[in-house]
């Protein structure tokens, strides 16, 4: 029977890993939707994409030599973030192949230290796919503290991230300094990847980033409540998507992104045509 | 005379400061070079429009003026001036989801401070805002979408961003592009009321009669500057057709150039 009562759903609520785990998951997906609103509008969505692989290269070499694996991989990431982000301004020829041979070649170079080198307490498997059992109280703060900052600066640079976004020539002349506006968000992105990682898994960020943004687009047509939209969207996603994940036994990632995909199917179905149009605009090229 | 100093002595242009001077410039892409050894100084109270066909440079003349692009050869010297940019309406976005006020307002990145600034600044910005709107006649739109609104009504929201940098030089790439023939006098009237106020406009366009009959300086350009000056000075039959590659006729209308199209093939269309 599918029958299940209030008792068996509050029964993972026992456990402090899944408590742990909903807390990360529902900011993880709060702040990747947040982030998200600029991927997708700047046309990004590949960049996410490609930018969580690359990651997976810093943390497979970090716990293999024994790094902190935040510390190893963050340096990476940023690294990578930055590569990505100047080549993305430069736009030479192939830009979109330039990012590609990075980025897999750095997932790659991850999968094969972990195989050549890899010992028992190398946890790929939860970078990849995701996993809530190895959140600790030290992963709440992290994460927490990483939202913080970003929701800071978001705030106190709205308008620029918002110019940029929009117009970054414009912008330009305007006296925005688009290169360090460009490496800001960034260097937003590479961390908010950073730190949800182990709970959405890189293999599926790029989804938790994209598809909040995109529900949120076919819902309102102001950038502002865009952003606010996107992220309750995230934080729901993490919330159900947890949720599921242990009453079905399945990963939290797949999870989490099968939620936010439920959400989108929904949201595409009430917007209508006046909002289904709205999604022609994230194709829109800079 | 330099094209410089033929700018410098028109009428209009008398007690101005110079803003933005450019010596000899020369911009190029990928070492082709887009304009050539151009010279021009934009001053306080000056509305000069930059015609020529397409590919001949406009936008990388106003792009260079901004310094969004630093020539390969030539110096620009433009101290402390802050630039106001209006954008062909093709290229931008209109599926992005922002408001005319959202839209507006972005330009306004200074101070960054806007996260702890008082209630009494928000209001004195927010006041700012409708006033720029309801002088541009768009003010009950600023809650809507920037797609809801027509060619003129976007021209103008444009405009108000750019008015709400506190620009000294407005640049404006082709602002009549597309647009009536009722709205593009109007938007030519409403520049001429802001460089009447001091701010200095540039414009690029294709429309040689506007030019004639709405502005005091002009500039035809293709690669080189052909001419520069008064439109009754430079649109003459010989400078268009070494701008355009094509014939043209200038014809007068109350004191005013009127330039009609005189090429062969377009006589033979019309069977005269």
């Amino acid at each position: 029977m599918l029958a299940i009562t209030v008792d068996e759903l509050l029964r993972p609520y026992e456990f402090e890993f899944f408590r742990n785990g909903l807390v990360v998951a529902t900011i993880a997906g709060a702040l990747c939707g947040l982030i998200g609103c600029y991927v997708v509008l700047r046309s990004m969505s590949y960049i996410g994409h490609g930018l969580s692989h690359s990651i997976f290269g810093g943390f497979a070499a970090a716990s293999l030599i024994g790094v902190n694996v935040f510390v190893g991989a963050g340096v990476w990431g940023l690294a990578t973030a930055l590569l990505i982000g100047s080549i993305t301004r430069r736009r030479p020829v192939g830009s979109d192949a330039a990012i590609g041979v990075v980025t897999t070649a750095s997932f790659a170079l991850g999968l094969a230290m972990v195989q050549l080198w890899g010992g028992a307490d190398t946890d790929a498997d939860a970078a990849l796919f995701g996993s809530i059992l190895g959140v600790s109280r030290g992963d709440v703060y992290l994460i927490a503290a990483v939202t913080v900052v970003t929701v800071v600066t978001i705030v106190v640079a709205y308008r620029r991230l918002l110019f940029v976004t929009f117009d970054p020539e414009v912008a330009e002349v305007s006296g925005v300094r688009v290169s360090l506006t460009d490496g800001v968000l960034m260097a937003l992105l590479a961390t908010a990847i950073l730190v949800t990682m182990n709970v959405l898994g890189v293999t599926l960020i790029a989804a938790a980033l994209v598809v909040p943004a995109v529900v949120a687009r076919l819902l309102t047509s102001s950038f502002s409540t865009m952003l606010i939209v996107a992220t309750v969207v995230g934080a729901v996603t993490g919330v159900v998507g947890m949720n599921l994940s242990y009453h079905l036994d399945v990963a939290s990632g797949p999870t989490i992104v099968l939620t936010g995909a439920v959400m989108f199917v929904a949201s595409f179905i009430v917007s209508g045509v006046r909002g289904r149009a709205g999604l022609k605009g994230l194709a829109h090229a800079h | 005379m330099t094209i410089a100093d033929a700018l410098a002595t028109t009428d209009s242009l008398v007690g101005r400061e110079t803003l933005v001077r450019l010596r000899g410039i020369t911009c190029a892409y990928d070492a082709e070079p887009v304009i050539e050894d151009v010279d021009l100084v934009v001053g306080t109270g000056d509305f000069i429009g930059v015609v020529g066909p397409s590919g001949s440079g406009k936008s990388t003349l106003l792009r260079a003026i901004s310094g969004a692009i630093d020539p390969v050869r030539g110096t620009v010297e433009r101290t402390g001036v802050r630039f106001g940019f209006v954008p062909q309406l093709e290229t931008v976005n209109w599926d992005f989801p922002v408001t005319v006020a959202e839209c507006v307002l972005m330009a306004r990145t200074r101070p960054v401070r806007r996260f702890w600034a008082s209630r009494a600044e928000r209001a004195a910005e927010r006041e700012q805002l409708h006033g720029v709107l309801d002088r541009l006649g768009i003010g009950k739109f600023a809650d809507r979408h920037i797609r809801a609104l027509s060619g003129g009504q976007q021209q103008r929201m444009f405009l108000a961003r750019a008015l709400m940098t506190d620009a000294d030089v407005l640049l404006l790439d082709e602002p009549t592009s597309g647009l009536d023939v009722k709205t593009r006098h109007e938007v030519l009237h409403l520049l001429d009321d802001l460089r009447g106020q001091g701010m200095a406009v540039v414009i690029t366009t294709h429309d040689l009669n506007g030019i004639a009959a709405h502005l005091p300086s002009v500039v035809c350009l293709n690669r080189v500057v052909v001419g520069a000056g008064t439109p009754a000075e430079v649109l003459t039959p010989e400078n268009l057709e070494a701008t355009y590659g094509s014939p043209m006729e200038v014809l007068q209308h109350a004191g005013m150039p009127v330039v009609v199209d005189a090429s062969p093939d377009l006589r033979a269309v019309m069977g005269s």
